[in-house]
Formats: C-alpha cells, structure tokens, sequence
C-alpha cells in the first residue's frame, strides 16, 4: 500500500464528450489545480482559455530561428561573395541586396521552421516514450475518441479522496488510480494482441 | 393572403435547401468511425491489387535508377539533349515535378490559413504527393549537371577550386528553394502526422507495429499541455509555407525570365508558373484521390463537395494560365521586337505547333468543362477531365523550354530536338516512383488527416455540443449538426 501511494501519479476520470470535458476543465482549473493535465484526440476549441494558458511561446524560437537563417544568408552570402574570393561575374556588384533576396528568403524560412519544431520539441518534452498515463488501459481511446482529465499526485491540493470527489462532481466517470509502475497498475499496461480486438 | 403566406414559405424552404452548406464529414459520423475507417486501411493486409500494382509501380520506378546508371556510365550523349536546345526533357520534368507537389502545399498552408476546413480530408496525401513529387524533380537537375559525382559544388562548401557558389545566379537561388521546399514540406508533414500515427500506436496488435508506430508518434499523448503548443507550431508552418509555395515556383521561373532569350525573358512567368503549378498540382491531387476513395469507400470524408471545390480550382486556375498564354502573346506583339514576334509565332506555328495545340487543348479548353455542374459532380468524369491538365501541364513546360531555344538569335544555329529512349525511360521511371512512393504511403500511413477531421465535426465543437444534445432527442433537425466550413 505505502508502495504503490509513493508512485501513485494521480487519478483519472473519462468523460464523453468534448464539451463536458471542457466544463470539466473549467471547474478544475476554478478549484485551483495546478499539477492536472486534460487529454484530447484533437485540440478542443476554448481549451486552452479553460486550463488559463498563457499564448505559446513556440512563435519566439520561430522567431530566433528566422533571424538566424537571415544573418547567415547574409554572412554566408558576403563571406563568399565580396571578403574570401571576391570574383567578377557579368560585371556584377560583389555583394548587392536584389541577387541576395532569394537566399535571404529561403534561409530565413528554413531556420524558422527549424526553430519552430525545436520550440515545440523543448516546450512539450516530446520524445517521450513512457509516461504513467499510458499504463491506464482506458487511455488508449486518447487518439480515437477518449477525453479525460488527469489530477496529479504532485499537486498540493491532492488527496485520493477529494480529488476523487472532484472527478465525480465535474462528470467524470470510469475514476481509477494512475500509477507510475506499470506493476502495480490493475490493467495490462500495454495492448496485447489479446485485449485488443 | 393565406396562400401568398404558404407559397413564401415554401420558396424559402426550397431556398434554404440550396443554401444550406453541406456537412465536410457526410452521414454525422461518430469520432470512432473516423479512426476505424482511416486505420483500417493501414491495419488490414494488404489487398491483392495493391501488391500487383505495387510490383508493376515498384519495376517501373526501378527504371529511374537503371536510366541514371546507364546515363552516368555512358555519358550525357545519351540524352538527346544538345547545342542549341540544351535543356530539354529533363528540366520539362523538374518543372513539371515541382509543380505538381505545389497543390499539397496550397491545401495545407493557404486554405489552412484561410480557414478552409474543408482541406482536412485531403491535405495529408496532398503533402504526401507534394514530396514524393519533389523527390521526383529532384533528380533531373542533379543529373543534368553532367558530372554528378560533382553536383556537391552547389553546396557552399569549400572545395579543391576555392571558388565558392554564385549567388547572383538564379540556378543557385533554385537549389535554395527547391532544397527549402522539401525539407519544410517534410516537417509540416510529419508534424501533422504525429497525433495520427499515436492512433495507430494504440491500435496495434503486434509488438513491431506499435515501436515502429510509438518512435514516429514520439510518446504523443493528446495532452493539451502540448496541444496548446502544437497548434500554435502548425500555424507558424502554415504561416511560413504560405510565401514558401509562392516563391518556390516563381524562383523556377527565374531560371528562364532572369535570362534574354525571347520567350523566357518575361515578367508575368512568376505569377503564371504558380498559377500552372497549383492547377497541374490539383489535378494530380484528383487524380490520385478518386480512384482511392472508391477504393476504400472513404465518401463521407472526402465527400462530392471537396472534389467539387477542386474542380472549381482548376477551373480558375487553369482560366487564369488561358490569360498568361494570351498575355504573352500581346507582350509579344506589344514589344515590336521581332525576336520576340518570331519566338512566339515559331511556338504556335513552327515545328513544335503540335506541342502548343496540345497545351492549348488541355490546359485552356479541357477545364472550360467543370464551367458544367454535371462535369464537377460525377467523380469518374472528374478523372477523365483531370488528365487532361496532368498532361497539358507537361507540354506547357515542354514548350517553354524547348520552342524558345531551338531557334534563337542566329538561324545559322538553329535545332530540333528529339528525345531519345533514355530521355523517355526515364521519365516514365520518374512516374512510377510516384506512384510507387504513394502506394506506400497507403499502405504503412494513414491517408486521411484523423485528428482535423474529427476537429471539424460537430460534435467536436463544445459550443454547438449543448444545443444539439438538448434537441437532439426530441426533432433532430439536420441544420444545427451542419458543419459551417
């Protein structure tokens, strides 16, 4: 019992629509949860307002990455052009800006692009390939057309009991206890050919 | 009084009949259907057709290799491209390649910012045929260089010369985008696929599919914590794929209009190259979508109304390429300069006529048909008509590279040129990589963007979700279920 509450990760509730887990969200974010996580197969619309998200800081590494794709088109364009190996070419300027607009353009797309899957990469932890809620069998329907709220364990305001109380009270059915050990949780952690019909 | 009353209400029923938009998911799918029937295709065992067009495309592709060996062992001779037309087949093809993959872009960049929601069940073959399309142009320029072993000194690099890259020339401007294009087409793509592929991740049944599935879904969990940032991601994508597509084919076009030779040197080419890239690209879209929604049943995702709004596409698309066509002509004119007049009286009435007539037939008068509700309505008459620009878009790049060069300033120099069996091998090698590279995709991903689509319907709305579950039990009226695209 001490064991498994020491890994326990949080608790789990279903719920069957999009809008009910929305006015979920919303109650528990009005509760003052902060450690609590709602899961989607698609990004629900208010969502984030609900679970009071700042904006995503994603645009300022795809801001980052594009001014660096800019700078090194113009480094790299005026290094080679007009200081290392200056060459006339058709009597051409070494270095003028309407020759260097293409480059310009297409290294500052691509190292913002770059920057912007870093940013999302950093700001979501991703890869991560194991994670306690993947040891709930219920949450399998996350991709298909599964909603559910997780409180965490780690959250101050957490207790088995209340929380579960909260779960309850905002709609959620199917509550059952996350566990960090995939040992200790009641259901077949991973699909087997067998469970999976 | 009674009568004019009944009579009112019955015009505004009918009315209402046809404005009434139609749903993007026909028959008010449930969420798990759309999972079912997108996975399934993946999950299943592969059907017997697919297998013997997989081996026929599969041999056709190995074309592509066998031609590019016997062109680097042998020498570029066996192109028949020579003095005066010294681009011929191979740069019709890139610009042919290139164009097509431009739709895949269009579908998911602009009608993404847009707001087009009905892009969501087509865009993700879109972006495939957009990279294998890519790969396809690739090719025919890094061979075109002559000496591939050397088409590394187009990336700046230092090398035994010591000379680094022009950058005032256009050609290399092309690398640039061409190689940008790729790569950020390959991200915005992957990047959508990842909360698909998790689908399959949770629905396999072996071991192997779900590592292969869970390391190419990255431990995706649908968390809004994530979601939050992913959507926001995917828009600045978006955002920078939207100039990308539009610059890519204008920097092709650069190669010709930076140049004087007349009939390239023109300044409508940019505009004109992304207006044929998006319909030859369309076209291809509808060519590779209709047979597989039959195929798969797939109807109430990629319902009538999408292909009908790709008709309508190639119908604008193709009218404005009509002007481009006749623009150049009067520039021609306009010009008084009689290199200019000769080049495109040669284009349409010298050697090569039967190539423009062709263009002419397939690029202007074909689409004139979707003008035809019947024409944009029945998919099989879609698919005979889309062939047309599938072809003609091939012609147009044809005659604009090799009517503008085989007869230039001096008739002392002037050519005709012919392809050889090489030339045309490979080519067609080039298609069934295509296809190829698409059957795969079929088979091993899903073809049919899950997660936009179930974002799309109505029971994904949480706001529409009250209201419809309240008088759904008691009228169900079709109305407040429609989605609003």
């Amino acid at each position: 019992m001490k064991r498994s509450e020491k890994s326990l990760h949080g608790l789990g509730a279903e719920f069957p629509t999009a809008a009910s887990l929305l006015h979920a969200a919303q109650k528990v974010q009005a509760l003052g949860f902060r450690r609590w996580d709602v899961y989607s197969p698609f990004p629900v619309h208010g969502m984030d307002q609900a679970m009071g998200f700042r904006r995503s800081r994603v645009s300022l590494f795809s801001l980052i990455g594009g001014i660096t794709g800019l700078c090194t088109a113009f480094a790299l364009i005026y290094y080679t052009s007009a200081l290392n190996y200056p060459l006339i070419t058709q009597g051409k300027p070494y270095f003028a800006l309407e020759p260097s607009l293409p480059i310009f353009f297409e290294l500052t797309i691509l190292l913002t692009a770059f920057g912007t899957v870093l940013g999302l990469l950093l700001l979501t932890l991703l890869p991560r390939f194991h994670h306690p809620v993947f040891n709930w069998d219920r949450f399998q329907r996350v991709t298909d057309d599964g909603f559910f709220i997780v409180l965490e364990a780690a959250d101050p305001q957490f207790s088995n009991e209340t929380s579960r109380k909260v779960l309850q009270d905002i709609g959620g059915t199917h509550i059952s206890e996350i566990f960090q050990d995939p040992e200790i949780t009641p259901h077949p952690a991973r699909p087997t050919s067998e469970v999976v019909s | 009084m009674r009568a004019d009353n009944s009579s009112a209400q019955a015009a505004f029923a009918h009315a209402s009949d046809y404005l009434e938009r139609r749903p993007l998911v026909a028959n008010r799918r449930p969420l798990s259907w759309i999972t079912d029937h997108v996975c399934r295709i993946v999950e299943q065992p592969a059907p017997m057709w697919w297998w013997i067009l997989t081996i026929f495309f599969g041999a056709m592709a190995s074309l592509t290799p066998a031609m590019l060996t016997y062109l680097v062992s042998t020498g570029v001779g066996v192109w028949g491209l020579n003095v005066p037309v010294c681009w011929a087949w191979d740069i019709t093809n890139f610009v042919f390649w290139i164009g097509i993959g431009h739709a895949g872009t269009l579908i998911s960049a602009i009608l993404f910012l847009t707001r087009q929601k009905w892009r969501t069940s087509i865009n993700r073959s879109a972006e495939a045929m957009t990279i294998f399309a890519v790969i396809c142009a690739g090719i025919f320029p890094a061979f075109h260089v002559g000496r591939v072993w050397m088409a590394w000194f187009l990336a700046p690099v230092p090398n035994a010369n010591a000379i680094w890259q022009n950058f005032r020339s256009p050609l290399l401007w092309d690398v640039f985008a061409v190689s940008t294009y790729f790569t950020v087409s390959l991200i915005f793509w992957y990047l959508g696929l990842i909360p698909d592929l998790a689908s399959l991740r949770d629905r396999a049944k072996t071991r192997f599919r779900q590592m292969a599935y869970g390391l190419l879904a990255m431990g995706w969990r649908g968390s809004n914590r994530h979601w939050t940032h992913y959507e926001k991601a995917y828009l600045i994508l978006a955002g920078i794929s939207t100039p990308l597509v539009l610059s890519v084919h204008s920097v092709v076009s650069f190669d010709f209009a930076t140049s004087i030779v007349p009939g390239w040197h023109t300044t409508i080419f940019p505009p004109y190259f992304v207006a044929g890239a998006i319909f030859g690209g369309f076209a291809m879209v509808l060519t590779l979508l209709i047979p597989f929604r039959e195929i798969y049943g797939l109807h109430d995702l990629v319902t009538d109304k999408h292909i009908d709004n790709m008709c309508k596409i190639i119908l604008l698309t193709g009218s404005l390429v009509g002007y481009a066509y006749a623009m150049e002509f009067f520039i021609a004119w306009y010009s008084g300069n009689p290199f200019e007049i000769y080049a495109f009286t040669n284009r349409a009435f010298g050697p090569y006529w039967w190539a423009y007539w062709a263009m002419i037939t397939c690029n202007v008068a074909a689409p004139q048909l979707f003008w035809f509700k019947y024409c944009r309505q029945n998919p099989w008459v879609v698919l005979a008509i889309v062939m047309f620009p599938n072809t003609g878009m091939w012609y147009e790049r044809f005659v604009i590279i090799v009517t503008s060069i085989h007869r230039d300033f001096l008739p002392s120099s002037w050519g005709y040129f012919s392809p050889t069996w090489v030339d045309i091998t490979l080519f067609i090698g080039t298609i069934g990589l295509f296809v190829f590279l698409f059957l795969l995709f079929v088979r091993f991903l899903p073809i049919i963007n899950m997660f936009e689509v179930k974002n799309i319907t109505p029971e994904a709305d949480p706001h529409t979700q009250d209201s419809h579950s309240e008088q759904d039990s008691t009228i169900s009226p079709p109305s407040s279920t429609k989605v609003h695209a």
